[in-house]
């Protein structure tokens, strides 16, 4: 047995495993050093805690988009990004519109529906246009020609709007229901974060229920096991990838705007770095798995907020909060090393195409 | 090749040489950078190398417009040759500094570079400028390693009409401790104008008898601030200090009013946030958000009397950032040094422009009137009349108020 063993383990094993060890106990010897140092207090925790919730709610319900795709096409839709700028970028107008005539304020939940529409509309129409356009035909071609495919469609998608909407960050205006904190118990909770947390999950379950429940979602997971088996037995799978991208695109939509309430600023280019932020989050929960994009993204958001305050700084990095993104995208490299298939696993068909 | 065709190669280079040198007017260059050589007929090249895209380009755009104005203002000729005025994007970033420096260099027509806009960027771009032979003018760099003597970062033929940070930072330290502040933390996002701000200001804070309780870091595209801004409250600051640029900066604005604990803190950028966009970015937060920047008020009469109404005009704006009159000065810097070292028939002929003799010309200003003061440049450079003064922003109002000194 041991023998065996012996002849399975490489000397690149033994190296990564080594790396890992060390990163572990870096990890637990950084927290133990920040626990004893006791600069925070438990509310700061406790904030920055929901801080990292609700930026994984973000990242989630993106992550599902990269995730449905995948599962279904078999392809890394780089564009999604994309799809998550376009609708809070062009619904930013109307809520600009809405707050100039008074009525943001006045009228608060109709008006975050209509731009939340607005929001999810666009990014659906975005993701349908490229399903259409640019993905459809290469369904049959090899692997590697869609996902540049995609790349390209996601620069092209952002000088677009950059050339329609301009160069400069526009701002949403600020609702005054949402100023301040909720007092729960001994700590001040501000209502964006729980609102956006508390949205973010309900989606998420709905987004699931979708998927694991009604006839179009079972015919989504049946042609994602299997494309000819699936239209053997009368499933339109054309229909279901328009839908797939439609639901991806209207929680990306979504997520848009929960993004928008927190941080304000939208331009061309803020897609990027959640869209990546989400595709790593749907590795580590396991890419083609809905719980997994909600997992992998709660835990991104999470390790991103608490980690440079948890470990960095008890191990004497200086100004470790520029390296949260660092952080993220380390993680992606060593699931990728140890795990390959991601947290909850894979769920994908077996063949492409 | 056989006899007879060498012959008659020979004899039509030596006759092409002869030709060459009938037709030139210009003086032979003895010059030890080499020159360049303008003929008749043909423009007179200085080139800028400014941050025109992304987040940043209010201020590139802001410095192009005063340098077009200055050329505006010449007719757009020098020496009866017309001016050609092109250049690159620098990026506000070593990459971009990179690119424009490797582009700019390798056209040796170029007399000049006005440029960069960002102190990253030129701190890649200057070893490249330097060995070309160029005499390289910035508006807006303010880093002040750039011309601190003795240190690699300073390289031959590189002036600013901007002020060094050395004084930026020590004015907002005095500003603050002025305010009755005792406690101060700081944040910068890594580039070296910021990085070396913030330590300039807490070096000088903490000689006036003030307390630092934290000098953190963000990412330049960083968009979630709580992490850093927990951390910071944790020193209970009555000011953060964050000289960094437009994206992060108003970002930092807008989240430190809701992370507990630093509701009621003061915030104060520099003039890498002196701009419109900072009112459209940080909407109704940047309500009594401070920056330092130079002092328009102190500029001398011809900026409100003529060089407003001409950048309204040209333009259709009031100016979008804060050094385009720096910008102004430093082409007219390079006007008169072109006019004074160039050689030849300075009547629209051929001219001969030395390197070295420009920058010699260049280190050797001395009391030039410009928009922004009377300037004199340093040999390392420092062509300055800084006057800074700290600016409050209000909401629905710019540009910002005066409120210091």
């Amino acid at each position: 047995m041991l023998k065996r063993w012996r002849q399975r383990v490489t000397f690149s094993d033994i190296v990564v495993w080594a790396i890992g060890i060390a990163i572990g106990i870096a990890v637990v010897y950084g927290t133990i050093v920040t626990w004893r140092r006791a600069d925070y207090t438990a509310e700061q925790w406790i904030n920055l805690t929901l801080d990292g919730l609700k930026l994984g709610g973000i990242y989630s319900l993106i992550a599902l988009g990269y995730t449905l795709v995948y599962g279904i096409l078999r392809m890394i839709n780089f564009a999604h990004s994309e799809v998550f700028m376009s609708g809070p970028f062009t619904a930013v107008f109307l809520a600009k519109y809405l707050d100039s005539i008074g009525f943001y304020n006045s009228h608060p939940l109709i008006s975050l529906i209509l731009v939340t529409l607005l929001s999810a509309a666009v990014s659906i129409t975005v993701a349908l246009l490229l399903e259409r356009i640019a993905y459809r035909r290469l369904r049959y071609a090899p692997r590697l020609v869609p996902l540049i495919t995609a790349i390209g469609a996601s620069f092209f998608l952002q000088y677009t709007f950059r050339g329609m909407y301009g160069n400069d960050p526009e701002t949403y205006p600020t609702l005054d229901i949402l100023k301040g904190t909720w007092t729960i118990g001994s700590i001040a909770i501000p209502k964006t974060d729980l609102v956006v947390i508390v949205s973010a999950f309900v989606l998420m379950l709905i987004l699931y229920t979708i998927v694991q429940t009604t006839k179009t979602g079972k015919a989504m997971r049946s042609v994602s096991e299997d494309k000819e088996a699936a239209a053997l037995m009368g499933i339109n799978v054309d229909r279901i990838i328009v839908f797939t991208f439609s639901l991806g695109g209207a929680s990306a939509g979504i997520a848009g705007i929960l993004y928008a309430l927190i941080f304000q600023q939208v331009h061309f280019y803020m897609g990027f770095i959640p869209g990546l932020k989400a595709f790593t989050a749907a590795v580590l929960g396991g890419i083609g798995n809905v719980v997994g994009a909600w997992l992998g993204g709660t835990l991104l958001g999470l390790i991103e907020s608490l980690g440079p305050n948890l470990f960095l700084s008890g191990l004497g990095i200086p100004a470790a909060n520029q390296l949260k993104d660092g952080i993220a995208f380390a993680i992606l490299v060593f699931i990728l090393i140890f795990r390959p298939t991601g947290l909850l696993g894979e769920r994908v068909s077996k063949t492409k195409a | 090749m056989s006899k007879k065709t060498f012959v008659i190669v020979s004899l039509l280079v030596l006759a092409s040489m002869l030709l060459t040198a009938c037709g030139a007017k210009a003086p032979d260059c003895t010059d030890p950078l080499g020159c360049v050589t303008v003929a008749k007929g043909e423009p007179v090249h200085l080139s800028y190398a400014m941050v025109i895209s992304g987040p940043d380009a209010t201020l590139g755009i802001d410095s192009r417009n005063g340098a077009e104005i200055a050329i505006d203002d010449k007719g757009g000729k020098i020496l009866g040759h017309d001016i050609k005025f092109d250049g690159e994007d620098d990026g506000c970033s070593a990459e971009g500094g990179q690119a424009a420096g490797t582009k700019l260099a390798a056209d040796p027509s170029i007399v000049a570079v006005i440029g960069t806009s960002c102190s990253s960027a030129l701190r890649v771009a200057m070893p490249l400028w330097s060995k070309a032979g160029f005499t390289v003018i910035s508006a807006s760099n303010t880093a002040p390693d750039l011309t601190l003597a003795g240190n690699e970062n300073q390289h031959p033929g590189y002036l600013r009409t901007a002020h060094s940070d050395s004084v930026q930072g020590a004015a907002a330290a005095q500003f603050a401790w002025d305010k009755g502040i005792k406690k101060a933390a700081t944040i910068h996002d890594g580039s070296i104008y910021a990085e070396q701000l913030q330590k300039v200001f807490a070096e000088e804070f903490k000689k006036l008898g003030g307390e630092i309780t934290a000098q953190e870091a963000v990412a330049p595209d960083q968009t979630d601030m709580s992490g850093v801004l927990t951390s910071i409250a944790t020193g209970a600051p009555e000011l953060i200090y964050h000289p960094i640029f437009i994206q992060a900066g108003t970002q930092l604005i807008l989240q430190a009013r809701q992370t507990p604990g630093l509701e009621n803190v003061l915030q104060m950028g520099a003039d890498g946030m002196f701009s419109p966009d900072v009112m459209e970015g940080g909407g109704d937060a940047v309500e009594g958000v401070f920056v330092s920047s130079p002092d328009t008020s102190k500029f001398g009469p011809d900026y409100a009397a003529k060089f407003l109404p001409a950048y309204q005009a040209k333009f259709g704006s009031a100016p979008l950032s804060i050094f385009h009159a720096h910008a102004y000065d430093a082409l007219n810097l390079l006007y008169a040094c072109v006019e004074k070292v160039a050689l030849g028939d300075k009547e629209g002929g051929d001219i001969v422009i030395g390197r070295q003799a420009m920058r010699d010309c260049m280190y050797a200003t001395k009391d030039f009137t410009g928009l922004t003061g009377n300037l004199t440049c340093t040999p390392t450079g420092d062509c300055a009349d800084p006057k800074i003064a700290v600016y409050e922003y209000h909401v629905g109002q710019y540009p910002p108020e005066k409120v210091w000194p």
